[in-house]
């Protein structure tokens, strides 16, 4: 199961943080930060997984990220999820953003905070994966937003 | 046409994030944020009502302050109210606070509740979809008692859409994680199997998650789902890409689907029918052809979609164990993937290697590798790749290769990152011992190890290496004569100072012989290392020095001369005072022969499991904890594998079976036992030496332990080393041994507590006339009922049985119930008894409390017998957030903001038993400097407190 997803700025910045298991505010930021510590020293174009800080569980956990220009994009699951499938589901969850967002930048993820956590919430459930195909995802958002235009103009 | 358009949305809240982002520092950043926290509370607070829109504007406000790490404490119950609108964007506002801030316990679980429980029967799918959401993310207990019945029901109605499904179906499958016993299984599991028929690929990902997680528990009421999984997997891998809808992903036919398939396959043995099993076989096969075909995009992630399904794959092959062909083939692959381009490929590829190097199918395969594995070590720029390949060249040793491997994970120690250091210490200390074939190159490696990594190297296994070589006549003058050359180096770690005391100490005199080591030199060259260390080494370098004077008459004078002199006799060191003086009088006033029974050779050591290896599993975490959720727990189990290659070698020699049962006597007035018994008062370098596995102590208590351990044997002592880890934590693994794992599971409930036991058969032959029960002594008989349910008599090689324990709190209690078990492996009768963590602080339930509410209470508590107190010492690093989650694991609640000095921690809570109730306050006040601590507990009840201070107390 996937236990957190942090994005953050490669500053460190947290754009994002949705964590499947409960933790107080205090952990989640030190989380955050180990984190933001263990991915961001190493180099680009080495292996995309590594073993989980110890907040989030040491080595029974692994992060899975990727780095795209300005964000860091981090998923820490356990030993029951394939690394690889969660590396495409990333990359399906960029690929949909930037669909949403027309060329998504740094910026959006900051203004519309609310909106990706529906996309997101969209993908992942309680931890788990609910949907991989991205025209699923984009028409189910397409119809949060006409309902959402819906009731802006009564 | 964009989806999220970005001229609408709420302005107020733009403005906000602007504000923020143009502050030029922390501190303007907070004034900002408080400002509008501020803001917030006062229209939240105002009389004039707030409309959807503004609550809404509001809430987003906080959710983007609490992203920024600050605490957010209001807002929830506006929150909440959101629930209950009509308009779709508050209620998902609501929801989405929810899901972000609200934790499991929080009260107003109620409240949301009855939002969630209006929208599951709206029959809007969009509003049952924020819903199920809701309760999959929160996943609470109260939620789970709540929907648990109701949500099987959504998720197989005919009439229920497609979206719905699928969040039902996740949403299970959390509530089954969180609470088990919650989940009603019945007439639904059957249906819940044809899912994986349906045609919606969406529903079918979600229920092969769900049912992955289901058969796991119980495999018998979801082997159906078997041959519909090979099924809808063959439908998918042979199938062109054009009937899948929308789920091809970069030309690779619904890769997540199949993987979530293949990880259900994993949960069983090959199918029996023989057409099923073809099939499977089929697909396998078509899985690894089409890894060989050429790409049909040159972008990544066709490639990763691809592999992943083909890692997949290969896990099955690997479980299944059973297709000599297919394995071979597997391992050819991972091998080509040892060099590909990919990191992330080779990463994977040095991992799953290691499960099939346990296999005795596929072992000789994957040695052929080993040279590769060999360069990846030296040459991969990645410190997570290199631990991968350490782990495998670990996996794939035998005694062919020992010396090669442990010579190249020697050279790597040089340079390896710090963090894997130790690890790969215990991993070079355990291969050297297990598959020496000459106790010279096992003495060489770990001197080696000392002088390479000596910080790293544990005390384990510097203790191994001196039980080894008392042990075994025929390595001891090797192992003099080495320690001897390695401690003429002029910089030499202490580690290797004492080991070089000690066996020098037994048997130097078998090098005492040679002029250039002769019993003068021998003592000068210790002498000489004695100022620069440490007061346990130099400890015991007396003891060695003492020995000297037995095997040596004639540096007796040099060496009294030494205990005689006042950096000795009047060292500020009590120990190393009492050791000089009892050594000098011992040496000035025995005779001969006494000294040479008090100072006899060490007799042999009583053989047991390598402590090194069960550090290196500890290191490892719970390898083989029972963990539900991981289905692939073989896969990080290096260190069993091992065994298991051992098992397959058993015609070979092994030191290791070797030194097993010596069961040499022990003379009953054997030297050690004089030594510590009194006439030494501590002589603790050697006590510890027998008493591998107890914390380094006062000379007084291991004098106890010296004597339990030769007068009754280990196995039939209540185990009860791991009870009190279990005081703040309620899962985790309470005992193991060579044969038997048994991992806890407990959850309580105001009086009443039920632990799941999964004892796991860790050899490969099975357990006959399995029988586990609780007992309990008289007194805790009336205090504490539990009621075990019976178990299977027989568990197989490899397998995990499960037990449960109802417990029911009556009164306050002190001691704990016995967990007896018996069994039969290869004829012999086993007996383990463990000590079960059932304490007192169990049945606590947490009371969040205001400040001036708790000093009044505190004060009606004043009574003296009410109140216990004490001051120790801190055992581990002082560290805040520890002492947090101990003191919540404990089970009060943390009330922030009551102790005026903010370093302190106050905690509250009710225990309940049947007959009572008793309130409990704590007060834990650390002080770094001293590195003490002082805890007050106040309870209505002596007892209570007693036995609350007791427990808690022996936490940090």
């Amino acid at each position: 199961m996937i236990k957190a997803i942090l994005i953050f700025n490669n500053h460190g910045k947290p754009r994002l943080s949705k964590f499947y298991e409960h933790y107080s505010e205090d952990t989640e930021q030190q989380i955050i930060r180990e984190t933001f510590h263990l991915v961001s020293k190493r180099d680009e174009n080495v292996c995309n997984f590594l073993e989980g800080g110890m907040l989030i569980g040491g080595s029974d956990y692994r992060l899975i990220y990727r780095h795209y220009a300005t964000l860091y994009f981090v998923f820490c699951v356990d030993s029951s999820e394939s690394e690889l499938g969660i590396l495409d589901l990333i990359q399906v969850f960029v690929e949909t953003l930037d669909k949403c967002f027309e060329n998504v930048c740094e910026l959006d993820l900051i203004f519309h905070v609310d909106k990706v956590h529906n996309i997101l919430a969209e993908m992942v459930m309680g931890g788990m994966v609910l949907e991989t195909n991205m025209n699923e995802i984009i028409t189910q958002v397409d119809s949060q937003n006409k309902m959402e235009k819906s009731e802006q103009s009564p | 046409m964009p989806a999220v358009s970005k001229g609408d949305g709420m302005r107020g809240l733009a403005v906000f994030i602007s504000d923020i982002r143009n502050c030029k520092s922390k501190e303007a950043e907070v004034k900002r944020i408080n400002k509008e926290l501020a803001n917030i509370r006062s229209k939240f607070k105002g009389d004039k009502a707030l409309d959807g829109y503004s609550k809404k504007k509001y809430v987003c406000k906080l959710l983007f302050i609490f992203l920024l790490g600050h605490d957010i404490d209001f807002g929830h119950m506006e929150a909440v109210n959101l629930l209950s609108s009509n308009k779709y964007t508050e209620k998902q506002i609501g929801y989405l606070f929810i899901s972000v801030l609200v934790n499991s316990n929080s009260d107003l679980i109620r409240l949301i509740n009855n939002g969630i429980k209006n929208d599951l029967t709206s029959r809007n799918p969009t509003f049952m979809n924020l819903a199920l959401h809701c309760i999959a993310n929160v996943g609470s207990r109260e939620m789970a008692e709540a929907f648990a019945s109701q949500i099987p029901s959504i998720l197989v109605a005919g009439d229920t859409m497609d979206s719905v499904k699928q969040s039902a179906a996740l949403c299970l499958l959390r509530l089954n994680r969180t609470s088990p016993d919650l989940v009603p299984m019945g007439e639904w599991t059957a249906r819940v199997v044809h899912l994986l028929n349906d045609q919606h690929l969406g529903v079918v990902t979600a229920a092969a998650s769900l049912i992955t997680t289901l058969a796991q528990k119980s495999p018998e009421d979801f082997k159906t789902s078997i041959s519909l999984a090979v099924a809808r997997l063959s439908r998918i891998v042979t199938s062109a890409s054009i009937d899948l809808q929308d789920y091809t992903y970069y030309f690779v036919a619904a890769p997540w689907l199949s993987v979530k398939l293949l990880r259900l396959l994993q949960c069983y043995t090959p199918p029996e029918d023989a057409a099923l099993r073809s099939r499977l076989t089929e697909c396998l096969e078509t899985i690894l052809n089409k890894a060989q075909e050429p790409p049909k995009s040159k972008k990544v992630q066709h490639s990763n979609a691809k592999n992943a399904v083909l890692f997949e794959a290969i896990a099955l092959i690997i479980h299944h164990d059973s297709e000599p062909t297919l394995l071979v083939r597997a391992c050819n692959q991972l091998g080509q993937f040892l060099q590909h381009r990919e990191t992330n490929l080779r990463y994977l590829a040095l991992e799953s290697m290691c499960t099939l190097a346990s296999s005795e199918f596929s072992h000789e395969a994957v040695k052929t590798h080993i040279d590769t594995v060999i360069n990846a070590l030296k040459t991969e720029r990645d410190v997570s790749v290199r631990q991968r390949a350490v782990d495998l060249l670990y996996a794939m040793c035998d005694r062919s290769n020992a010396k090669q491997i442990v010579a190249e994970m020697l050279s790597y120690l040089e340079n390896a990152d710090y963090s894997i250091r130790e690890e790969i210490v215990l991993k070079v200390a355990i291969l050297a011992e297990k598959y020496a074939v000459d106790y010279t190159w096992y003495v060489d490696t770990i001197l080696n190890l000392i002088r390479m990594a000596g910080d790293h190297v544990s005390e384990e296994v510097w203790y191994r290496v001196i039980q080894i070589v008392i042990n075994r006549d025929e390595v001891q003058g090797y192992a003099a004569k080495t320690v001897f050359e390695a401690l003429q180096a002029p910089a030499c770690h202490e580690n290797l100072v004492k080991v070089g005391g000690y066996i020098l100490g037994e048997f130097g005199n078998l090098i005492a012989g040679d002029s250039r080591s002769s019993p003068l030199v021998q003592f000068d060259l210790l002498h000489s290392k004695f100022h620069l260390c440490s007061v346990p080494t130099r400890a015991l370098l007396l003891s060695a020095y003492i020995k000297f004077i037995n095997l040596f008459p004639e540096v007796k004078t040099t060496i009294q001369e030494v205990l005689r002199s006042d950096s000795q006799l009047r060292n500020a060191d009590v120990e190393l005072q009492q050791r000089a003086i009892e050594y000098l009088r011992l040496s000035c006033i025995a005779s001969t022969d006494i000294l040479a029974t008090v100072l006899e050779e060490m007799p042999p050591f009583p053989e047991r499991e390598s402590s090194i290896l069960a550090k290196l599993k500890r290191k490892k975490g719970p390898g083989i904890l029972p963990d539900i959720d991981d289905t692939r727990w073989n896969g990080n189990g290096n260190v069993e594998h091992s065994e298991s290659v051992e098992g397959t070698n058993k015609s070979s020699p092994s030191l290791m079976a070797d030194l097993l049962p010596t069961n040499r006597p022990r003379p009953s007035s054997s030297s050690p036992t004089m030594l510590s018994a009194g006439t030494m008062g501590s002589a603790h370098p050697f006590t510890d030496l027998l008493n591998l596995n107890s914390a380094p102590s006062a000379g007084a208590s291991l004098l106890v332990d010296v004597l339990s351990d030769s007068f009754s044997p280990a196995s039939q002592d209540v185990s009860d080393e791991n009870f009190s880890r279990f005081v703040c934590k309620n899962n985790g693994v309470i005992f193991e041994n060579q044969l038997l794992q048994i991992g806890l599971k407990s959850e309580y409930r105001q009086n009443l507590g039920r632990i799941y036991v999964f004892f796991g058969n860790k050899t490969s032959t099975q357990f006959l006339s399995f029988s586990s029960s609780v007992i309990s002594s008289d007194s805790l008989k009336t205090q504490l009922n539990i009621h075990a349910k019976a178990v299977d008599p027989t568990v197989e090689g490899g397998a995990q049985l499960q037990q449960i324990l109802n417990i029911e709190c009556v009164s306050d209690f002190t001691d704990a119930p016995v967990l007896d078990i018996q069994f039969r492996y290869g004829g012999a009768l086993q007996n383990i008894a463990v000590k079960l963590p059932v304490m007192l602080n169990k049945f606590f339930q947490p009371t969040e409390m205001k400040s001036q509410d708790f000093f009044q209470r505190w004060k009606q508590l004043g009574v003296p017998q009410q109140e216990v107190q004490t001051i120790f010492k801190a055992k581990h690093p002082m560290d805040t957030d520890v002492t947090n989650a101990k003191i919540l694991g404990f089970g009060v609640a943390l009330l922030d903001g009551v102790d005026p000095n903010p370093a302190n921690f106050v905690g509250s809570g009710v225990i309940h038993t049947k007959s009572t109730q008793v309130g409990c306050l704590l007060r834990l006040e650390p002080n770094a400097q001293a590195e003490m601590y002082r805890l007050t507990l106040r309870t209505s009840r002596e007892s209570v407190s007693q036995r609350l201070c007791d427990l808690l107390s022996d936490q940090f």
